[in-house]
């Protein structure tokens, strides 16, 4: 397996998480390394605590053990102004785009530039203009959030995580939903947007094709730990178990086609 | 038998510390929120757009219901006011009753009501429906705080635009009175208004009833906002919160009211 580089934008070490004390651990012992102007995907099945790991990066919420660091700081320690600082680094895209529905497209992507900028409308105007038209959506500037479809409802969102031109990006399944032609534009944006800004991406997915299509680096997450890790193609040649049974899809193999529970035999009562 | 029983009780007793836990950690929530809110209002003063933005969103919402409500209610207090007054034969005073009762008490009152229905509802269903399609989260991570952006003008707009709803309310139920009082029952024009005028005390009445509507409006507003941030984010969740904001406002009015009459209006 390749090693990264080390030279990281985002670590997280040892981390353990738990949404709550006491309750079923999301993530142990947690090691993993973002280098700098790589796209990077997070790869597991629905809720392995993929999503955790940006919510981590984005000091939403805090490891219980181990640490999450951006930049060198670490997110658990940083509050106030170093937080919004930090974050003001980051762009996100969630999972449906999470548009500001009372607000048009532009609007939505003028957003974070009119709150942590002191440009003019006039400024504002232009850079709002590029970053639509980056994404091809120039023309759809006046259009609410209720008008549009989700893929381009993800592409206005992509803008509008990337208006401050972030050192990091991070895409929460950012191919949810979407059908053929809408996968395949938003797969190609995050693989342009990445080297244009010259930025670090994080994609948290279970697409396989597309993210393998993108990705520079692969990890895959099972059970709270890290499963597998590498290149697209270090991952393709795999023998492991759980990695074959991802890519390819299989029903069953180490994760288990049943709902882990009472025996066949119990809830029947056949009897011996 | 009897350990049963035993059991039986102890579950009870450990339900009800449970929810009274539960009900103290929600109150604190909810004043650490409401100072929070507080705190962070100072940033609007640069950028009050925010709130008037909100006063005009808020008030628009409410703004025909009131009038229509305040119109019915000022006929209804008319006649009504016209019968109990005819029997001393007072009903010149109409003009001084209908104007009483609702600067005093149904205008502030009806209005903070008709306001949770309306605007504390859809107060309640935005920011839900914001949390639940992680709008709010996406403002967290755009570094911008959602209390600061999203709840705290609405507090205020609530704020502002409650007293000047109440008094349309009441402006409109005084020509609701008046018109069924003067026009139809035939009770003295001159009277009506002279009575009035004299009777009704700027500060006492009138401001009094603007300080209750500043009360409501905080405690309706920050009601609905509290319920639509606290709320889950499903489809029930938003749902549940919604019909909570409706019943623990209107009983938060009524009880306020006693509460706000009993310190105003007693000797």
């Amino acid at each position: 397996m390749s090693n990264i580089n080390s030279d990281s934008i985002v670590s997280l070490k040892g981390v353990d998480f738990s949404y709550a004390p006491g309750e079923r651990a999301i993530l142990t012992g947690l090691e993993m390394e973002f280098p700098r102007g790589k796209v990077i995907a997070v790869m597991g099945g629905s809720g392995c605590g993929k999503t955790t790991v940006l919510r981590l990066i984005g000091g939403q919420v805090q490891a219980d053990r181990g640490e999450v660091l951006f930049d060198g700081q670490n997110m658990a320690t940083l509050s106030g102004a170093d937080l919004i600082k930090a974050r003001r680094r980051m762009g996100m895209l969630f999972q449906f785009g999470a548009l500001f529905t009372d607000m048009s497209v532009f609007e939505n992507v003028a957003f974070p530039l009119r709150e942590h900028t002191p440009l003019d409308d006039e400024m504002i105007n232009d850079l709002v203009m590029l970053k639509l038209n980056a994404v091809g959506l120039r023309a759809a500037r006046d259009l609410m959030p209720s008008q549009i479809s989700g893929g381009m409802a993800r592409r206005v969102a992509l803008a509008r995580a990337v208006a401050l031109d972030p050192p990091l990006i991070m895409y929460d399944e950012p191919f949810a939903g979407l059908d053929p032609i809408a996968l395949g534009i938003t797969a190609s944006l995050i693989k342009d947007m990445n080297s244009a800004l010259g930025a670090t991406s994080i994609l948290v997915t279970h697409d396989v094709p597309e993210t393998f299509e993108i990705a520079d680096y692969v990890y895959f997450i099972a059970n709270g730990k890290i499963a597998a890790k590498g290149t697209p193609e270090e991952l393709r040649q795999s023998n492991d178990p759980f990695v074959d049974q991802f890519i390819h899809a299989k029903s069953d193999g180490p994760v288990p086609f049943h709902y882990p529970g009472t025996s066949l035999i119990d809830d029947f009562g056949i009897k011996n | 038998m009897k350990n049963s029983t035993l059991n039986f009780l102890k579950d009870r007793l450990n339900g009800l510390g449970r929810s009274v836990r539960e009900n103290i950690e929600a109150l604190g929530f909810a004043t650490r929120m409401f100072f929070a809110i507080l705190g962070r209002s100072v940033a609007l003063l640069k950028r009050p757009i925010l709130v008037t933005d909100q006063i005009y969103f808020l008030g628009n919402y409410s703004f025909v219901i009131i009038a229509v409500s305040g119109l019915f209610v000022g006929f209804v207090l008319g006649l009504q006011g016209y019968y109990t007054l005819n029997r001393y034969g007072s009903e010149q005073a109409l003009g001084l009753l209908v104007a009483l009762s609702l600067t005093r008490e149904l205008g502030p009152v009806v209005t903070a009501l008709l306001f949770a229905g309306r605007a504390g509802t859809s107060l309640t269903a935005e920011i839900g429906l914001m949390k639940a399609g992680e709008q709010l989260a996406a403002m967290e991570m755009m570094a911008v705080d959602p209390i600061a952006r999203v709840l705290a003008p609405r507090l205020w707009g609530g704020i502002i635009a409650m007293p000047i709803l109440a008094a349309i309310f009441s402006a409109v139920g005084v020509i609701g009175g008046y018109l069924v009082g003067v026009p139809l029952i035939g009770v003295d024009d001159g009277a009506f208004w002279s009575q009035m005028q004299n009777g009704v005390d700027v500060m006492k009445d009138i401001g009094n009833g603007v300080i209750k509507s500043c009360v409501f409006g905080i405690a309706v507003t920050f009601i609905a906002l509290y319920q639509g941030f606290q709320s889950k984010p499903t489809p029930e969740g938003v749902s549940l919160a919604t019909t909570r904001t409706v019943v623990i406002s209107s009983l938060a009015v009524l009880a306020l009211d006693f509460l706000l009459t009993a310190v105003m209006f007693s000797k």
